[in-house]
């Protein structure tokens, strides 16, 4: 995937070595949504050259993929006796929506504040939602990138098969998944004062979730009150929707509108706390 | 022609302490304009003010007929501005990162122009958080210039920096002169000030103490030069023509005079020492340097 994403990058910077230096309008004359897709580039192509980034995000998904198969795989698992196997890669793929559009977002929207980058784009004319947006767009779509390798994965590897009647439930809890944990995001990393306190703190908060919400453990074989406290966090909703539509008994379109509606509700609060207190400048601001 | 930042009694309190305490400024367009003094004396708390990042208090600032509390994309068109703690874009080379930027604009300046104004031609391709700290301040002022902005804002543009570093910034910030632009530079050096700037202010404890150009700053040109020499064995101070004894302004050793009119007393000293047959090989006649008035004019700052 990487290697793909190199080879059309290599092929657009091919083409535009033929053009001449400065030809042509730029993004922001050429209007918003060229400016957002401008934005989504650039931050793209600096999350690719990422070593940390990509893994965190792309690589370590998958091996949990292959671990948790390795391990439990054969187990049965809930009411329908499902194999672990088939469990798994819609849980897992939940963590890597997680991973992309929550876990990578903070830290590396707390580094560009802390680092001043945030601060300096702002004293150019780009709106301030454009480069929200961008960034945003780029979170989404490595999530879903990362996603479709662990159930290309899951499908060729373990035999794991999405019915194609649910492929529209998939990718509207995925992509509605992705814009609330973005928000989130945001909101977030207004609570987070320098960039090491990035990663454990995004770290604590996640791995406590992803064990009680189905996503390391099947939330069938977990105590009542714990599966309570999961329902109240978007984590769980997240997961439970991608379990949903992976599941062979399950008919229509592998919709949940409940948990649609609590990831969208998390995301509306994501959005208010983001707009309420989201900082372009460092926080360890001197003088 | 309407100066390009014009202030009035701007103010900035914080808590109960003023840090900009009520200062005026005009920055005509095309001038090299230095805000001089030393750390925590409200230099970055104006410029920021200026940039549209704070708040002021109260008072009357215009930047570019704008004032920059409502500054639009248009405005922000206009004013470039290098911030004094911002590092590089991650993951992007030198030339990547100016075409992200150069893409906010909508007449922005030639990517391959601007890298060679700032002398990174060789590091084009490398990736910018691996040049060093000088290369990568050169990159901050292309960053601020893609726009082809009217006024640039450098705050504190070479702090930290080894002395041939700081040679190569002042070079490219005086290449900007020859662009025509108009550029607002806080330091805290003082011959920074002296060697890129057309106008300097001087500011300590939040209020500008003195104004001028290097020459005259804190009326240097009329302030008396020090003529100093030594006495051979067997003369003293009091031999001196009367004339002479009366700038005497201090003998530990070494005679020092204070003189307003230091060639006619210099004559009037190698006269004497002549008619009485010696000489005075470490003679010396010194104007103030621009570092005495500034340490002069921030003492209480110290």
């Amino acid at each position: 995937m990487i290697l793909l994403i190199r080879w059309l990058l290599r092929r657009r910077r091919e083409r535009r070595a033929g053009e001449p230096a400065g030809a042509g309008p730029t993004a922001a004359s050429r209007g918003r949504l060229a400016l957002v897709l401008h934005q989504a580039f650039y931050d793209l192509r600096g999350f690719l050259r990422n070593r940390q980034g990509r893994f965190f995000t792309l690589v370590l998904p998958l091996l949990f993929l292959v671990i948790f198969v390795a391990v439990f795989g054969n187990n049965k698992v809930g009411p329908g006796n499902l194999p672990a196997r088939i469990y798994y890669v819609p849980g897992i793929s939940a963590l890597a929506v997680i991973a992309a559009s929550f876990v990578n977002l903070v830290i590396s929207i707390t580094v560009l504040r802390e680092e001043g980058i945030l601060k300096r784009r702002r004293a150019t004319p780009v709106p301030a939602w454009v480069l929200i947006a961008g960034r945003t767009l780029m979170s989404i779509a490595v999530s879903l990138v990362s996603m479709v390798v662990l159930m290309l994965v899951g499908r060729f590897a373990y035999g794991v098969r999405l019915p194609t009647r649910t492929i529209p439930g998939v990718a509207m809890t995925a992509i509605l998944g992705s814009i609330s944990f973005c928000a989130l995001a945001y909101a977030f990393s207004t609570a987070i004062e320098n960039e090491d306190a990035a990663q454990p703190m995004v770290q604590a908060v996640m791995l406590p979730l992803y064990f009680i919400s189905g996503v390391f453990i099947p939330a069938v074989t977990l105590p009542n009150w714990l599966r309570h406290v999961a329902q109240v966090f978007p984590v769980q909703h997240l997961s439970h929707g991608l379990h949903h539509a992976f599941a062979p008994a399950t008919t229509g379109i592998g919709i949940v509108w409940s948990d649609l509606g609590v990831l969208a509700l998390w995301g509306a609060i994501g959005l208010a706390v983001a707009l309420f207190r989201f900082s372009w400048l460092p926080k360890a601001a001197t003088g | 022609m309407e100066p390009v930042v014009s202030v009035h009694g701007l103010r900035k309190r914080y808590g109960q302490v003023d840090a900009v305490a009520g200062i005026d400024l005009e920055v005509q367009r095309g001038e090299i304009f230095a805000f001089l003094g030393p750390n925590g004396a409200g230099k970055t708390t104006t410029v920021e003010i200026l940039e549209g990042f704070r708040t002021r208090t109260s008072g009357e600032v215009s930047v570019l007929g704008i004032d920059p509390a409502h500054g639009d994309a248009a405005w922000r068109n206009r004013v470039g501005a290098v911030l004094q703690e911002s590092n590089a874009e991650p993951g992007l080379t030198v030339r990547e990162s100016l075409q992200l930027y150069s893409g906010y604009y909508l007449e922005p300046r030639d990517i391959d122009a601007t890298i060679a104004l700032v002398g990174l031609e060789e590091k084009a391709e490398t990736m910018a958080p691996q040049l060093s700290g000088g290369q990568r301040r050169r990159l901050d002022v292309a960053l601020a210039l893609i726009g082809d902005p009217e006024l640039i804002f450098l705050d504190e543009p070479t702090t930290g920096f080894d002395p041939s570093a700081r040679r190569t910034a002042w070079h490219v910030i005086d290449g900007l002169r020859e662009l025509g632009k108009t550029v607002f530079l806080t330091t805290h050096y003082m011959d920074e000030a002296e060697q890129l700037a057309d106008r300097i202010a001087v500011i300590a404890g939040g209020q500008i103490v003195a104004e001028g150009t290097p020459g005259t700053l804190g009326g240097r040109n009329r302030m008396a030069a020090t003529i100093r020499f030594t006495l051979p064995e067997g003369t003293a101070a009091d031999d001196l023509p009367a004339e002479l004894r009366a700038l005497l302004a201090g003998e530990d050793g070494r005679v020092t005079l204070t003189s307003q009119s230091p060639l006619a007393h210099v004559g009037a000293l190698a006269e004497w020492a002549r008619g009485r047959g010696i000489d005075l090989p470490d003679l010396d006649v010194r104007r103030p340097t621009l570092e005495d008035v500034y340490l002069e004019l921030t003492r209480s700052e110290a």
